[in-house]
């Protein structure tokens, strides 16, 4: 499974949707996400890479990792994940 | 002031998952103590409990609320399911911003400490799960009553160690004896049956290996046990006006400081809670035919809760009852008085006072009638339940038969 496709099945888990209704495109907002959802979806990602993800729920929009849409989520793990392995 | 009656009782705990399977239980004399069943308890030196058995969160709550929802909170929610079913109210416009929520809780949501304390010590984990402190804090249970129920009105949670429900329904009480609300749900819950809940309790070395055997000479200390009960206290006229069905009246509590020590109980700080609870009721000491002791079966409780009886009742208290039901289901800790409420309300409602099981010895000190084995069936106007809480704050309850 791809950064991509395990980041979609947990987004779609918590919004109890299918894979494939969760778009890139999309945000959280659009799924039915609420500020909780995402914060524990946030935990998922993390238990699930293993990695820390720079994200105050004080500050969703300053955060250094944007989360204003499926797409920007995934690029911004596929950049942490590519930055753990280097290190 | 209004009077105050129960319109509704549910409960969860080791003699039953609701009200009915409880009564059952304690008429039959029933014990729900056993083995304890969690991660290493075989590295606890005390391994008895009334565990609650067959209850599986699957199938009542959904995977959101799941991951939310701590053990003493499911149990909280059952309970009030049942409570607030039975009197058959719905909240909403006036009603839902008058009404609210008083519980009661030593402990709060224990294991969800327990599990994440040994993720991060144990485990070596650096990440806990988001909801962990939404799941542990104390009033997280009141809080999912008031959304489930739409209880816009004065609500919180109460921690009086073991007479935690008793001040918690004793304070509800008087928000509806007051008149500033119709109806309150009240009540309490615990659960410590965790490794670390029970550990801590080890240390203290009041516990019994083997038996909970209040008032009885042999007796060698307390079990404890978990569950939830939940009442539903309305306003006299108000459940009248709607026909309900009426389980019991409220009449009155007591409550007082020993003001002495943090674990040793007190003959008078205990005397005064009880005789403060009748006063407050209105009641002569001689119409009280049953009180649901506090009996916890420590050498130190159960005979000064007796002394304190003697004292309060003088010869009247070789002619009233007084039982421990903590023999079956054990020590509820935060929870305690609101499952033993029950015993009281089945004793003025059913005339059918639950027993003080495992009594095998006499002893002088508590020589009273303590219903030693087996239920008795007797007519009782008024009935008092005693807490007596770690931290010497007492609380009394008086209820009487309508």
């Amino acid at each position: 499974m791809t950064i991509q496709d395990r980041v979609i099945a947990i987004i779609a888990e918590q919004a109890v949707l299918d894979p494939a209704d969760v778009t890139p495109e999309s945000s959280l907002a659009d799924l039915g996400i609420d500020s909780l959802g995402l914060v524990e979806s946030i935990f998922a990602i993390e238990e699930a890479f293993d990695i820390s993800i720079p994200f105050n729920a004080n500050e969703p929009d300053k955060s250094d990792f944007d989360i204003s849409s499926v797409a920007s989520i995934i690029a911004g793990i596929e950049k942490l994940v590519a930055e753990q392995a280097g290190s | 002031m209004k009077r105050v009656v129960i319109t509704g009782a549910g409960t969860i705990n080791a003699l039953g998952h609701d009200v009915p399977e409880t009564l059952a239980a304690m008429r039959e004399g029933r014990c729900g103590i056993g083995q304890l069943e969690f991660r290493d308890v075989e590295r606890l030196s005390i391994q008895i409990g009334g565990q609650i058995k067959g209850f599986e969160a699957e199938g009542h709550f959904n995977r959101q609320q799941m991951t939310l929802y701590d053990r003493f909170t499911q149990f909280t929610l059952m309970a009030a399911r049942e409570a607030i079913g039975q009197s058959g109210l719905e909240f909403s416009g006036d009603l839902a911003n008058r009404a609210g929520v008083v519980l009661g809780t030593a402990g709060g949501g224990v294991s969800t400490w327990d599990d994440n304390y040994r993720a991060v010590y144990e485990e070596g984990k650096n990440r806990v799960h988001p909801f962990v402190v939404p799941k542990l804090m104390m009033n997280a249970a009141a809080s999912h009553v008031s959304m489930e129920y739409n209880l816009r009105g004065p609500s919180f949670t109460v921690s009086t160690a073991c007479a935690s429900s008793n001040h918690a329904m004793a304070h509800a009480f008087q928000m509806v004896r007051s008149g500033m609300s119709p109806v309150m749900v009240t009540g309490g819950s615990e659960s410590m049956l965790c490794f670390g809940g029970i550990k801590a309790w080890e240390g203290l070395r009041v516990m019994s290996k083997d038996a909970c055997r209040p008032f009885s000479a042999n007796r060698n200390g307390m079990v404890q046990g978990e569950g939830a009960g939940i009442f539903v206290f309305e306003e006299f006229e108000h459940a009248r006006a709607r026909g309900a069905d009426i389980l019991a009246e409220v009449a009155g509590f007591g409550m007082s400081s020993d003001a002495a020590d943090i674990v040793m109980p007190s003959k008078q700080g205990a005397a005064r809670a009880i005789s403060g609870a009748m006063r407050d009721a209105g009641i002569a000491a001689d119409k009280v035919g049953y009180i649901n002791a506090h009996g916890t079966g420590t050498a130190a409780n159960d005979k000064t809760e007796c002394a304190a009886v003697a004292d309060v009742f003088g010869p009247h208290a070789d002619r009233l009852m007084i039982s421990s039901t903590k023999s079956m289901h054990g020590h509820l800790i935060g929870a305690t008085g609101a499952v033993e409420l029950l015993a009281c309300v089945m004793a003025l409602r059913d005339g059918i006072i639950a027993p003080t099981i495992g009594y095998e010895e006499f002893d002088p000190e508590c020589a009273l009638d303590v219903v030693p084995n087996e239920a008795r069936e007797a007519q009782v106007e008024v009935a008092l339940s005693n807490a007596f809480a770690f931290g010497g704050l007492n609380a009394v309850l008086a209820l009487r038969r309508v």
